[in-house]
């Protein structure tokens, strides 16, 4: 038995230590948010913040995360009373099929927790590790400026 | 599929709606002849489409499916126009073979032609209905009542229910083709009513087939080579079979699935069975480059087009140019899963394939069965933009499914899979001749297109991959190319300017080297980018400006406004001045000659020193007849645009004479945020009562040709070959 912290909610789960955690959330945990996309650290569809750094899911085995605090998108508000990066998202219909959109919520989420007031340039290399392939990036970009806006700061514009 | 338990999954499963009543059967047979909209031609009987029961709910059916375009939305909202509901009062369903009309594939741009025109005109008819109903009941005169939020009111309040009015009459009756529309009260249609399912997606939500769950539910994996044409050297099934938590290794001849309770467990061991090693099946690769291969390749020709026209005059200015794309993937950033159930001589699988009737066939024939013992239910997935491994993995689920009755079985591949096996987007060679006159007009133009067939998608077991694999093996799926208009090599590859003495032929290359099938927009990308690239050159080989000598060759009236709003919200006039480095280009083209009318500028800036494109900005105009979502339209242009950024500068599936060898996202670098433009700003024109036209592939060939013109303009070298490297920019910039 290992135990982990999700959402602040502690969890002893049956799995091999060497079980990345993504499949532990998905099969144990009942929490679909964080999506299989590679298995290899490369899509960013997996991720989930770990002591608020945002962490492959896919490639994160429990083993590694006694004592650690996890947060996933399903921590961030429900479809009635969203958080801030959500709403966001929901006001920009920052999605097409939405696959990758959990990933992009908890990466933006970890930049606006350490800071509010990016550059634009900052962010865009903040969500670079993340892949989206029906091409919405316009209006996560948008929907991150508008979370940050709603949080008290602000993206700022800056050269590439 | 929030909360979705075994009994709501066997509940849905059990649901059988004897469709065929209302099929198109008798729509045959009936003597009515006069054609209806859409797919209501098909399915003329209005039950098969809407239907409402006693608390005036509303449910209507479509038998095309959401891929994240946005599609549920925006029939929710055809359908609560014409009837005066708000759209949570509309309950959709979505295509299953088991319920709904048989519309075939989603894809093509085709859904808002032929479900969305269907839908308006079923629900048409049935506010009619409802309105001639409630006069009588309500013993007044039609044009007396009023329908609002589910209830016919009488100009003294009086009122009646939907489902009231609706149980006086038969909704299994034949549409009427005349009904005109609804013309008074508030419009939904044109109004960016949000999407449905997007609240859901946002908060991680179940959404996906992948987040199917069921009490004593099994993860399977499949095992196979690492790409097409290949296949596993012998494994140790064995070892595999007594590894913890490994339920059953199901084999039918090089077939092989491992089942588990355990996800984790199910892709430890397939990564055994793997590691025994492969060897190529087919016939190798040619060490050539593809493009090479298929230019030389025994070809059957198909004229794609002849405007008539005199011979050009011997002093015409004559153009040349030759074009390339390479094999491209669909790259779905969840790789393709499926869940199927064995039940009681049924077999049900959840998939996000396009076309759940042609796969429902194939899985029959796959699996020995009559066609009403298997039924497939479309449960969306990752976004896939064409033929993907949707399909594939329905059939590997099924065949893993069949081992353990009463158990549902969700299989998904893993990103290897998805990128070894995929079918591709054909690699592409077009070669276009052009006369310019003395007047700076085109005289002649001769287009020839090279390539492999883009329809792989199964009507047959031989069209799924596991059909290869079963001993005996089902005989593959010949592709046949698809005629024009519409087209698939050839698809747009007749120009939508004015011109005389202009020929097209589509050389059909039969015999792929790899595997290949529909991907968005099928050959439309590259002969838009090859058309459109060579307007440029010749409107540079004319002195003319590029949005100028556009205008000049065309007449289509509703084209010209796209491209005139395009380069007047853009400020074509003023843009900056090329070869600096930065530099700007201009792409236009009517989908198909048929569909959505979209013109693309782009601003760009090109770093000298590592050949790195900037997109500035770009600005997109587009009319798709009536625009049902504006925002919808919007999203589905960006996106467009942005992947066919992707496609057309970075993306090229690599081989080697054993087969594909990009397997991940590094081996096949997609755009990342970096990368992004700038800005996109996309100018809908809306045309009130014109017929609505998908959008959701008008925008890749006119982004790729605008980003190759914009780049010939920032460097002052033309790029011909996709994909536009930085590598081949820096070589352009040194030559
Ligand atoms: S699934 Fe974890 S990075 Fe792709
Ligand atoms: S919205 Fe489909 S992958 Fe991002």
């Amino acid at each position: 038995m290992i135990s982990l912290t999700v959402n602040g909610t502690e969890h002893s789960v049956d799995a091999d230590p060497d079980t990345p955690l993504l499949y532990v959330l998905r099969g144990d945990l009942g929490l679909d948010g964080a999506k299989f996309g590679c298995g290899l650290g490369q899509c960013g569809a997996c991720t989930v913040l770990v002591d608020d750094r945002p962490a492959f899911s896919c490639l994160t085995p429990i083993a590694a995360l006694d004592g650690r605090k996890i947060r996933t998108i399903e921590g961030l508000g429900t479809p009635d009373r969203p958080g801030a990066l959500p709403a966001a998202f929901e006001a920009e219909q920052a999605a097409q099929c939405g696959y990758c959109i959990a990933g992009m919520i908890m990466r933006a989420q970890a930049l606006l927790e350490r800071n509010v007031r990016p550059t634009e340039a900052e962010l865009r290399r903040h969500l670079a590790p993340n892949l989206c392939r029906c091409g919405t990036h316009m209006r996560i970009l948008r929907a991150v400026r508008r979370a940050a806006a709603a949080m008290g700061g602000e993206v700022q514009e800056s050269a590439r | 599929m929030n909360g979705l338990t075994r009994r709501a999954l066997l509940a849905k499963g059990s649901l059988v709606v004897a469709f065929a009543s209302s099929g198109p059967t008798q729509a045959q047979e009936s003597e009515e002849s006069t054609s209806l909209p859409g797919d209501l031609d098909k399915y003329p009987f209005l039950d098969s489409w809407i239907r409402v029961d006693a608390a005036d709910r509303i449910t209507v059916f479509t038998g095309k499916v959401e891929l994240g375009q946005g599609l549920r939305t925006a029939l929710i909202q055809i359908a609560a126009d014409e009837l005066c509901v708000s759209p949570a009062s509309i309950e959709l369903i979505t295509a299953d073979t088991g319920r709904t009309p048989d519309e075939g594939v989603t894809a093509g741009s085709h859904s808002m032609q032929n479900s969305g025109m269907a839908i308006l005109n079923a629900a048409a008819n049935l506010r009619v209905l409802l309105t001639e109903t409630a006069a009588w009941r309500l013993v007044t005169s039609v044009d007396q009542i009023e329908l609002q939020d589910g209830s016919a009111y009488g100009p003294n309040g009086q009122h009646v229910g939907y489902g009231d009015l609706v149980a006086g009459f038969s909704l299994h009756v034949m549409a009427k083709p005349d009904v005109p529309r609804r013309s008074k009260g508030r419009r939904l249609i044109g109004e960016s009513v949000p999407r449905v399912d997007i609240p859901a997606k946002v908060s991680g939500h179940a959404a996906y087939v992948q987040d199917i769950r069921a009490p004593g539910l099994l993860h399977a994996r499949v095992v196979r080579g690492p790409s097409f044409g290949t296949q596993l050297k012998q494994a140790d099934i064995d070892a595999v079979t007594h590894m913890p938590g490994i339920e059953q290794v199901v084999r039918n001849g090089r077939f092989i699935a491992i089942l588990a309770a355990k996800e984790w467990d199910a892709v430890k061991a397939s990564r055994r069975l793997q590691a025994a090693g492969w060897e190529r099946r087919a016939a190798p690769l040619p060490s050539t480059d593809l493009c090479d291969t298929i230019r030389r390749s025994p070809a059957r020709d198909i004229p794609i087009f002849d405007y008539p026209g005199p011979p050009a005059p011997a002093d015409a200015r004559i153009v040349k140019a030759r074009y390339s794309r390479p094999c491209l993937m669909h790259g779905s950033i969840g790789p393709s899963c499926a869940v199927a159930l064995w039940e009681n001589g049924n077999m049900i699988v959840w998939t996000h394939s396009q076309g759940v009737s042609p796969l429902r066939k194939a899985l029959a024939e796959l699996l020995r069965l009559p066609l009403e013992k298997v039924r497939c239910i479309h449960v969306e997935g990752s976004g896939c933009y064409g033929h993907n491994g949707a399909d594939d993995v329905a059939a590997d689920a099924a065949l893993a499914a069949r081992a353990v009755p009463g158990r549902p079985v969700r299989l998904q591949w893993m990103r290897e899979q998805e990128h070894g096996w995929e079918p591709l987007g054909s690699a592409m060679v077009v070669e276009l001749q052009g006369a310019l006159g003395r007047n700076g007009r085109i005289v002649g133009w001769r287009h020839d297109v090279w390539s492999n067939p883009h329809n792989g998608r199964p009507i047959s077991a031989g069209g799924l991959l596991a059909g290869a694999e079963l001993d005996p093996p089902f005989a593959p799926q010949r592709p046949r190319p698809i005629p024009m208009p519409e087209g698939g090599g050839d698809r747009n590859g007749n120009p939508i300017y004015a011109m005389p003495n202009a020929r097209g032929v589509y050389h059909f290359v039969e015999q792929a080297p790899v595997r290949v099938s529909a991907l968005r927009s099928l050959g439309a990308h590259m002969n838009v980018f090859a058309i459109e690239s060579f307007m440029d050159e010749m409107a540079q080989a004319a002195g003319v400006d590029p949005v100028d000598f556009r205008l000049i060759h065309l007449q289509d009236s509703r084209g010209r406004a796209v491209v005139e709003t395009a380069a007047n919200r853009f400020g074509w006039k003023r843009r900056v001045n090329g070869r600096s480095g930065r530099g700007c280009g201009f792409g236009f083209a009517r989908y198909k000659n048929l569909g959505a009318y979209c013109a693309i500028a782009m601003e760009i800036a090109v770093d000298p020193d590592t050949g790195g494109v900037e997109v500035r900005r770009a600005v997109a105009a587009v009319d798709s007849g009536e625009a049902v979502s504006p925002d919808g339209i919007r999203n589905q242009i960006e996106g467009a645009i942005v992947q066919s950024l992707s496609w057309t500068l970075l993306e090229s599936v690599r081989f080697d004479t054993g087969g594909r060898t990009s397997f991940d996202w590094s081996a096949y670098p997609i755009l990342r945020f970096p990368t992004a433009p700038t800005s996109i700003d996309v100018h809908l024109i809306d045309r009130p009562g014109e017929p609505f036209l998908g959008v959701g592939e008008a925008g890749q060939g006119p982004a790729a040709a605008a980003l190759a013109n914009a780049i010939a303009d920032a460097i002052g070298h033309r790029l011909r070959d996709m994909p536009l490297t930085p590598e081949r920019i820096r070589a352009a910039l040194r030559s």
